[in-house]
Parts: structure tokens; sequence; C-alpha cells
């Protein structure tokens, strides 16, 4: 079985707040000198999804592809380094600015290319735009159903079987292959890779793909394929004006129930 | 189409009436019709109308369309987008809002691809700025805001709770209802519910909570959910949770409150070793007031907070419990 899983290259959305930095006029989040770009956990998370799989015993093999700069080949070795057994990149500076119609279109236009395809794994969101637009546009451009936000995917004779998360609980739900998948962080935690298969990884195969080799016209790529325009993009302003409550614990909470009470919150 | 653009609302129902969060979207297609000089629709998406279409022209459309099928009981992710697209279709809207809830982030993307135009999720404001429609979200995890116009038609937006006020219904509103037959063949059953596991909340929801007591990771495991029980309920509120409780199964998945989670809007959040990042801020930064209870004095959530509280739950949070109850209802 071939599962073919989406990943991204993402300012590391664990740093510290104070690493973050928006320029107001490019648009654009600037990267704190030495912040770390790493792979969106919901991808690494839609890799582990992948590799569980495998666990269990299916047969899959499986290919990570990015859409990105020469620098997004590290988050290929890394989801190589977790188990997958090849990567691709697109990369082109035409594929630059897109947004997520964009860049369904390119990754759609990658995994036909690649042939056969079972399972189309992504995260349920990039920790970037945090929109959750690609899994799903993956699906309507390839034809394939589409289940999100998944917190257990399993495969059988042919089938997919998943249970995703609602708003008051979960559902199980199946579809016959192919089909995509996109993955949420109720997964739980992704594996890290371990030296050996880190090692490994240096060997595997990876292969570069630009827009001509995919065939893809210019407008309807990168930033001139992009339906959605960034008119601001800004860091919401916080005026701090907290009012710390002090005293022995019994006193604090005493003199809190107070202020809540004249502030008539309770 | 007539000349006049159309503002649709994607209704979701509770128990056969438009939800809270549709009758807010509602109240926010409103003033964006009388932003362009439109009109609003509503699209009905169920097996049968037990008076919705009724209850969604009180709450402000001018028109519903009612597409009437068995296969859209309930939720049905591919039924929905193939009957709202034939909605689309009829309508000719200028603009789509859905629900940011499970069910509108999981069918709005792929409308937008289905309608070959662009959607923008999780979106908290939406107004129209020199003819243009703006929607601004949060991204980044919260860090950053971003507004953002789409450039082909209809935009569709998933709007988060709370973004805007339902309109107080009006029973003596007229409107027009348009009954649809949606075709929903082979290719929008491809997806088979197998089963569904709703989690009961005993009490207050967390989305109609007027308080809400929430913990995260600073609670060091699921036994410090039983001490905020206490306090919700002498608060009469409800129990919530940032992501790492969820993750680490200290408490239901279902009482995440966050960037992957609920929304929610109470009049006052307590925040229980909470560090306030901003994927959590997201979700209940509209609060009208935010206490933190946190060790650390320099947590992040102090800037959000209206009260501050520095110390160890395990000591405070019984003690508040106990002066809640001594104070007595309001």
């Amino acid at each position: 079985m071939h599962i073919v899983v989406c990943v991204k290259q993402v300012p590391d959305p664990e740093a510290a707040f104070s690493q973050f930095k928006v320029d107001e006029q490019a648009k654009k989040v600037v990267p704190a000198p030495g912040l770390k770009q790493v792979m969106s956990p919901f991808d690494e998370q839609a890799v582990e999804a992948a590799l569980r799989l495998r666990d269990a015993g299916a047969d899959i093999r499986l290919t990570a592809i990015t859409m990105g700069s020469d620098a997004a080949r590290n988050v290929l070795k890394h989801g190589l380094a977790m188990g997958a057994d090849a990567g691709v990149l697109l990369s082109d500076p035409a594929f630059e600015n897109a947004d997520g119609y964009a860049t369904a279109v390119t990754l759609a236009a990658a995994i036909r290319k690649l042939g056969t395809c079972d399972l189309v794994l992504a995260g349920r969101q990039a920790a970037d735009w945090d929109a959750g637009v690609v899994g799903s546009g993956l699906g309507e451009l390839l034809g394939l159903p589409v289940i999100t936000f998944a917190q257990d995917v399993k495969v059988e004779g042919g089938s997919v079987r998943v249970e995703r998360v609602l708003d008051d609980g979960t559902e199980v739900v199946e579809a016959a292959l192919p089909a995509v998948v996109t993955v949420s962080n109720e997964l739980g935690e992704a594996r890290k890779p371990n030296l050996r298969e880190t090692m490994r990884a240096a060997r595997k195969p990876v292969t570069a793909w630009s827009a001509a080799d995919l065939g893809l016209p210019r407008e309807k790529i990168g930033a001139a394929g992009a339906r959605r325009v960034i008119e601001r993009l800004f860091v919401p302003a916080k005026e701090s004006h907290c009012e710390f409550i002090d005293g022995s614990p019994r006193e604090q909470a005493a003199r809190l129930a107070q202020r809540l009470r004249e502030a008539k919150l309770i | 189409m007539s000349g006049a653009p159309s503002i649709l609302v994607i209704a979701e129902l509770d128990e056969g009436a438009p939800d809270k969060h549709t009758r807010e979207l509602l109240g926010l297609a409103r003033s964006l019709a009388q932003a362009c000089g439109g009109t609003v629709s509503a699209a009905l998406l169920a097996a049968e109308d037990a008076g919705a279409a009724e209850a969604l022209i009180a709450h402000g459309a001018d028109r519903v369309f009612f597409a009437a099928h068995a296969g859209l009981a309930g939720y049905h992710g591919e039924a929905w987008v193939a009957a709202a697209a034939e909605i689309c279709r009829e309508a000719a809207p200028a603009v789509v809002l859905a629900c940011h809830s499970a069910c509108g982030a999981d069918f709005a993307p792929r409308l937008a691809f289905r309608l070959d135009t662009m959607v923008a999720t999780g979106c908290i404001e939406v107004a129209y700025e020199g003819g243009r429609l703006a929607a601004t979200r949060p991204c980044y995890g919260g860090n950053a805001r971003e507004t953002v116009s789409i450039r082909t038609a209809p935009a569709i937006l998933t709007v988060r709770p709370g973004s805007h006020d339902a309109l107080a219904p009006d029973a003596s509103r007229q409107g027009e209802v348009t009954r649809l037959a949606p075709q929903i063949g082979a290719a929008a059953q491809r997806v088979k519910v197998l089963e569904r596991r709703r989690e009961a909340a005993d009490g207050v929801r967390l989305e109609d909570a007027r308080v809400i007591v929430a913990g995260g990771r600073g609670l060091n495991g699921p036994d410090g959910f039983r001490v905020l029980e206490e306090l919700a309920a002498a608060l009469g509120g409800a129990v919530g949770a940032s992501r790492v409780p969820c993750d680490l199964e200290w408490c239901p998945r279902s009482w995440q409150i966050g960037l992957t989670g609920k929304t929610v809007r109470p009049e006052l959040y307590i925040a229980v070793g909470i560090s306030g990042a901003g994927h959590h801020m997201a979700g209940c930064g509209n609060a009208k007031a935010i206490v933190a209870v946190n060790t650390d004095p320099e947590a992040a959530i102090f800037k959000d907070a209206s009260f501050g509280v520095v110390g160890n739950y395990q000591q405070i949070v019984p003690a508040l419990t106990e002066a809640v109850r001594r104070l007595g209802p309001r």
C-alpha cells in the first residue's frame, strides 16, 4: 500500500512568543535569529499515523512530500528519519507565496505524478497559517473522499476506518481506499527518530520537482494562483492590566472572591 | 440572480432549531447585508423542516433555501458539501458564512474547492472595508492575526462563535422558503458513519456557560480537575481545559478550548495552571474577564488576565470554592 503524507516546514510553534515578530509592511513573519524551522506538529502526527499502520503489520510504502524552499529538505529528512521511505521536494520560485488553494493544486499534481496512491495523509492544519484547507482541497482535486480530524486511523481490506473528533465526542467512519485523511492532535505524540533511523535516512531517495516537472501553468500556482489576499498581518496589541492579589492562599482566595463579587462577575 | 449581493448562512441545527452559533451568523449576515446593500439567505440542510425555516427568517434571513433529503439528517460531510454546493449554484451568493464548528471546519474547505473558490477559516471579525469583504483570523498558533480577502466568488468564511451577536427573533419578519431536492448520489455517500459517541455534558455546556473554570498542564494530573469541578459547581459554571490535559487524557477531549478545540466567550474565565499560549487564548480571549492562577509569575496568561493569583492551585482553588460558597448567590 502506497501512502503519501504531506508535510510542511514551519517556524517552531513551541518557541517563546518573544521570538515571534511580524513585518507588517511585508505582511510576513520574520523568523528570529536562531529560531528553528520544524515539521508542523500536526503533519508529524500524520507521519506517525502512517507508521502506526506499519507497526500493526500493514505492508506500506510511505512517501513524504513537501512544497517549500530548498531548506524544506530538512522536514523531509525528519520524515525519513521517522520511518518514511522516500521524499519529494516541490521547489520552485513560482510556488512561493501560495495560499491553500494553490498549494493543494501543486500537491495534487505531484501526487498524480507519483502514480498509484492508496492513502493521502496530512495534518489537520499547518501550525503557521492554521487554515486547515489543503487536505480537504486535495480530496476534492483528486476526486477522493475526505475524512478530517482523525484521532485514530486503521486500514483493513481496502478500506480506511477512522475515529474522528467532533465538538462533543467522536465518530467512527469508514471509506474505501483511496482516500484523504487529515490528522488531529488527539492522535497523540509522534515518535522521535532514533540514531539508527537517522543514519539510514541519509541514504533514502529524495526527488525534487519544479513547476515544469509537474506541468503546471504559472497562473495556477504560487502567488499568481492564490485566491486569498493577505491585506494585513499583525500581532494583536495586549494592554496588560492584571490586578495581582497577594496574601496567604486563604487570603488570596477570599480577596479574589470579594473582587469578583464587586465586579459582578460572580 | 438579482443585482443585490446575497450573504448565505449555512445553518446548523440543535434539536431541529437553528443553534446559537447559526443565530449569531445571521446577525453578522444582516450587518454585512446592510453594509453592501444586499440580502440574507440561509441554507437549511435537513431531512425535514420542523420550524427551522421560520426560525431562520425570524432571526434575520430574507430567504431560506431548504435542501430536503434523508441523507442530510445529522451531519454527513459529503452529503452536506453536495447539498450546499447545489444551494450555492441556485442562490449565487457573494459570501457564504458557516460556523467554525467541527462540521463547518469539515465541509467549508471542500465546498470552496467544489465551487472553484476559496475559504478563510476560523474568522473572528468580518466587515466590508472600502467595498471589499475583509475577514480577520488568528494564525501562527494565535500569536498573530491576518486580515484577508478572497478574490473569487463566493467568498466562503467559517466564523468562530461569539464573533457577532444574534438578533432578537422577530416572528413578524417575512421571508420566502425555496425547497430543493438535492441529488445525493453514490459520490456523496463514500464515507459511512459507523458509530457516533457523544460525550454527554452533565450540567452546563461549555458553549453556554457564563463561568468557565479551565485547567492546564499545571494541574499535573487528572485529579486536579476534581478540584476545578468543585469550584465550577459552586459558581454554576462548566469545566474546560487547554490542549495538553486533553492530549494526556486527564479529561475528556470535548473539554478542549483553543485553536483546535472550542471557542468560548463566558463572562468569567478562570484559568488554572494554564500558561496562556496563543493557541489556547484564541479560544477564550474574548471572555469578559479572565482570572489566572499560576505558580509562575512570568506566565503569559497574566498579560491577558484582569485578576492574577500567583500560587499553588491545590491551596488556592479549594479556598476560593469555600469563599464563593460563603458569599452565597449574587
